[in-house]
């Protein structure tokens, strides 16, 4: 087995969900390689040759891969995957958004969000917002993997891989980069936080968020959102947990004025311990809830923040 | 420009789905089935777009069985002009159905394809990428915004981050996120006009396509369900609760 796992960057840095997929690969098993891609990524190459169970890390820095534009990472990729029996990227934007053209240009399928493996050529992946989790083999030549990071514990550091250049350049004349607006934040990332604390509808409006800050301050948390949130422009889209949003599953997650749809429940019913505050005593979040506490949330968060 | 629209028919995204007593897949019998939310919102841009003058006509077009044709009706009622159902009882995984498209688009020579990002039963998110590759098309996925600007369009991209903006050369693949616009209902009248527009059917044989795939689902399980907590009766208590219980905090 051979393994290439798409190392996923964040402004340049190597991100958190990188470690998470290099360990699925582990639980595949191989030789593992890590590909790093885009404009001045060096020290996010040396990161990941760090990664325990790298034996190789391959760059890729050209100012064609900046901003990992889909068409010519899948290009790259086609031309790498040769000799690899797996290649994995993390179902994060990025990995959604590229790990499917190598798929399709190679005429294979591939496998999304998958959050366990069973053999090298059988995993587990949730269908239906995580309604239900099927069993899915592939007899494919080469297996195109998105991996659900909170399916595997991240790997820690203590490898030592050798860093090779990539020599290979695409051309893309048919997109480009124009802008980004990233959230500035101080707080953790939401996939990553050991404490997530969100917000729904009935947070009533954007500025009711602050509400959440101090709580967020005390514990260490992130802040998420529902989609009504999101949709009614409270937040950010980035902060949006569910289905078709982020999935977390922390150590704990606090859902304040959320009502409980399947959607919003498939991105956090994995998390640990769940706590509920909705004034609505029969609001389905507390069916799976650890701890549910019923009342106006308005009432309810300062009095938590203070007690704290 | 002529803009081509895929739906997909799914069950309703109301319905919590229960899995089959001998695990072989989810029990689908007398489920509500719909047209995914995703596609809702793609037929709505590509009809806006028509609205605008930006596009002349919209085509929606289904991979899937018979019954399919209800989505695609539902399509017709929304705005779009005709409709084409390749016609399979075979489950089609977005391998297929993105050769199946691909085909299409030869044939129909679209500025713009717009599909859902993700179908909410398989929750594969791959159909519009796979369809970019094989047309050696640019792709705009997870869209908040399309933005039509002479021979190039402008995609407003939902990422974790935030927002990106790409510029892509047309023709183009533009996958849809929920904040791109909120569908509107189909009206009486254009539910009855719908049925006399005209509607194609094809198989994957006439356009020369494998649907088969070599993913085989073994098994489908529940997920393990979470015990019913407790419910505090205050503040306190749920302090108390994540210290000294839970051991969270
Ligand atoms: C295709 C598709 C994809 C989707 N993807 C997602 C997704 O990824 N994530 C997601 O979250 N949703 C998603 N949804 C939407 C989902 O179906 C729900 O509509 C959404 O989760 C509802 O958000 P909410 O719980 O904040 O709002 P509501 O359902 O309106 O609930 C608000 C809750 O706040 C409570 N409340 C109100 N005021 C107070 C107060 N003062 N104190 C305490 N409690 C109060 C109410 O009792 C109620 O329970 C998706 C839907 C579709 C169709
Ligand atoms: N059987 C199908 N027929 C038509 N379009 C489809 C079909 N399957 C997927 N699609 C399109 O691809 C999108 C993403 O689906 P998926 O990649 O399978 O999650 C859907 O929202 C549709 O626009």
């Amino acid at each position: 087995m051979s393994i290439l796992v798409l190392a996923d960057l964040h402004e340049g840095q190597l991100a958190g969900a990188t470690a998470h997929v290099v360990a699925a690969a582990k639980a595949i098993g191989g030789d593992i390689d890590v590909l790093v891609a885009g404009e001045g990524v060096q020290a996010a190459a040396e990161a990941a040759a760090k990664l325990d169970g790298v034996s190789k890390v391959r760059v890729a820095d050209n100012a064609v891969y900046a901003h990992q534009l889909a068409e010519p990472m899948g290009a790259l990729l086609v031309e790498l995957a040769d000799g690899y029996t797996h290649v994995l990227a993390s179902a994060s934007t990025t990995g959604k958004n590229v790990l499917p053209r190598l798929a399709a240009l190679k005429d294979v399928s591939q496998l999304s969000d998958v959050l366990a493996v069973d053999s090298a050529d059988t995993f587990k992946r949730p269908i239906y917002a995580g309604n239900a989790i099927a069993t899915v083999k592939s007899d494919d030549a080469l297996k195109v993997i998105t991996v659900r990071t909170t399916g595997f514990d991240a790997v820690g550091d203590g490898g030592s891989a050798t860093i090779e250049a990539v020599d290979t350049v695409v051309d893309n004349a048919q997109s480009s980069f124009v802008k980004q607006e990233l959230a500035e934040s101080d707080r953790p990332e939401l996939g990553g936080a050991k404490v997530v604390i969100s917000g729904g509808r009935g947070m009533g409006n954007g500025e009711n968020f602050k509400l959440l800050d101090g709580i967020a301050d005390k514990l260490g948390a992130a802040i998420g959102a529902s989609r009504a949130a999101v949709d009614a422009g409270f937040v950010p889209n980035d902060m949006q947990v569910g289905q078709t949003g982020k999935i977390v599953a922390p150590e704990l997650y606090i859902a304040v004025g959320i009502s409980g749809a399947i959607q919003h429940l498939a991105g956090m019913k994995d998390s640990k311990v769940i706590v509920a505050i909705n004034k609505d005593d029969e609001a389905p979040i507390f069916q799976v809830a650890d701890y549910g506490l019923v009342g106006d949330l308005f009432e309810i968060l300062p009095e938590l923040e203070s007690k704290l | 420009m002529k803009v081509l629209v895929a739906v997909k028919r799914v069950i309703d995204y109301n319905v919590k789905i229960r899995v089959k007593a001998d695990h072989s897949d989810v029990d689908l019998t007398n489920v509500k089935m719909a047209m995914n939310p995703f596609c809702e919102i793609a037929v709505e841009e590509a009809v806006r777009l028509k609205e605008k003058g930006v596009a002349t006509e919209v085509v929606a077009v289904t991979v899937g069985p018979k019954a399919a044709q209800e989505q695609l009706r539902t399509a017709l009622a929304l705005g779009a002009d005709r409709a084409i159902h390749i016609e399979t009882d075979e489950r089609a995984e977005s391998l297929a159905v993105a050769k199946l498209l691909a085909k299409v688009v030869d044939e129909e020579q679209p500025g713009m394809v717009i599909l859902g990002k993700q179908a909410i039963d398989t929750d594969n998110n791959q159909t519009g990428q796979m369809l970019a590759a094989l047309t050696n098309l640019p792709q705009g996925t997870f869209a908040s915004e399309v933005t039509v600007d002479g021979d190039k369009v402008h995609v407003t991209r939902e990422i974790d981050g935030g927002l990106q903006t790409v510029a892509l050369t047309l023709p183009a693949i533009v996958t849809t996120d929920l904040r791109l616009n909120e569908p509107r209902y189909a009206k009486l009248p254009d539910i009855m006009k719908a049925k006399k527009k005209p509607m194609d059917v094809k198989t994957p044989a006439d356009l020369g396509v494998e649907v088969a795939s070599k993913v085989s689902l073994l098994k489908v399980e529940s997920p393990a369900e979470r015990k019913g907590g407790i419910k505090v009766a205050s503040v306190d208590e749920l302090i108390d609760k994540l210290k000294n219980e839970a051991k969270v905090l």
